[in-house]
């Protein structure tokens, strides 16, 4: 596949799988402010993923629409990293999840403002606008928790160190994103990575939790490689547009 | 109605309402890049305010709308930049979110980041004495305050 295509279907597959996982919470956040923000969450991660979609379709040159990559591919072809697809848990679970992804994509749309991608440096400009605002409101809620009871820090704790496997794939470089690098396509994943661990570094601190230490990152999602929960995810997303091909309302 | 010039047809434009904001245009948003004819076909750029906002394919929908009625084929596009910002929106349309029981947005202009920083003035009694209940409301634009003087809850348009 062409290196810009997949680099565009990973970002927008990241954007989509999120968001439907946040849907997935709504009527089960703890108040419903909360039900409010994570589905504000969700709409523009599904905001960012149409325009990325609609542009893959232009990237690829075979007439799909957006519509054809959110339904239409089977799980093996989603290029989302692992973190975004993670099952919900608990509340917590939640949110040190969208914090450890919030703080990625800040310094990920920031760099692309500047892409030499037209379409790309203009969905960034947007795009890190509603996305700092989602980093503010995730990281308020990890200090809130972490540095709360001790029931809500323990379970605070429990999803960073469940979740932090996940967060190394956001930064691997395979071929793909060096071409692109090179030609001031694409966010180089070393400078985010820096910036990454600043935000989460002094996050987790302010919060009270302890990071883990280096080990062993677990990665797959952005080649097709995925965990069978994500199997229904994929399911769920697709299944009223397959039972009701081309449909509308 | 029928116009015959760009000068018309983008006045006509500019009335077109938000579907989500009541009696607010897309003309006191700032949504509007540019309005241009060439022949039979009108061209319409339009800025989305948020990139998931609903309300923008209904609003391209009624601007097509316009466009046909004033006798040209439509073609309206969606242009990501420059992005947005709340500092576009008129002193015309700041008076009417008001009127609408919508606080309007303070200055974005740098740090890039939304603020929404309060003391926010209530919109029926213009009392600062509100309080931030949530940083999110019923649209991706708002957020929810409630007045400490009148007690009302009320939303507040975000600056972007």
């Amino acid at each position: 596949m062409d290196a810009l295509l997949t680099y565009v279907l990973r970002q927008g597959d990241r954007a989509l799988v999120l968001a439907q996982r946040l849907q997935e919470v709504i009527t089960h956040a703890p108040e419903i402010e909360e039900d409010m923000a994570l589905a504000n969450l969700a709409l523009d991660l599904i905001g960012q993923a149409r325009t990325l979609y609609t542009y893959a379709g232009q990237v690829e040159g075979l007439d799909h629409d957006e519509d054809h990559f959110a339904y239409w591919r089977d799980q093996h072809e989603f290029l989302n990293p692992l973190l975004v697809e993670q099952p919900n848990g608990d509340f917590a679970h939640v949110i040190v999840r969208q914090f450890l992804h919030d703080a990625y994509a800040l310094p990920f749309w920031s760099t692309m403002t500047s892409s030499t991608d037209e379409v790309l440096a203009a969905l960034a400009q947007k795009a890190v606008k509603e996305t700092g605002y989602h980093l503010r409101h995730s990281r308020s809620w990890v200090v809130r928790l972490g540095d709360g009871t001790g029931e809500s820090h323990r379970r605070a704790q429990r999803a960073v160190d469940a979740l932090w496997r996940f967060t190394g794939e956001l930064f691997e470089a395979d071929d793909v994103e060096r071409e692109l690098v090179a030609a001031g396509v694409a966010a180089d994943p070393d400078s985010i990575r820096q910036a990454w661990q600043a935000t989460v570094s002094e996050a987790l601190d302010e919060a009270t939790l302890t990071e883990p230490a280096a080990g062993v990152m677990q990665t797959g999602g952005r080649s097709g490689r995925h965990s069978e929960a994500f199997s229904y995810l994929v399911g769920e997303l697709q299944v009223v547009a397959r039972a009701h091909p081309g449909a509308s309302w | 109605m029928s116009v015959t010039t760009v000068a018309g047809l983008d006045e006509l434009v500019r009335e077109v309402e938000d579907p989500e904001l009541p009696h607010v245009t897309i003309g006191d948003l700032g949504i509007v890049r540019s309005v241009t004819i060439e022949g039979v076909v009108a061209t319409v750029e339009l800025t989305p305010t948020y990139t998931g906002c609903p309300a923008t394919e209904q609003i391209r929908d009624d601007v097509a709308d316009v466009i046909v009625g004033a006798g040209f084929v439509p073609d309206v596009r969606l242009v990501l930049s420059p992005a947005w910002t709340t500092d576009w929106i008129t002193e015309r349309g700041r008076r009417r979110l008001r009127r609408a029981g919508i606080a309007p947005p303070s200055c974005a202009a740098e740090p890039s980041v939304t603020h929404v920083e309060p003391p926010v003035a209530c919109p029926r009694c213009g009392s600062r004495r509100s309080r931030l209940i949530s940083h999110f409301g019923g649209t991706a634009c708002k957020a929810s305050y409630v007045c400490g003087a009148c007690q009302e809850p009320f939303e507040h348009f975000k600056a972007l």
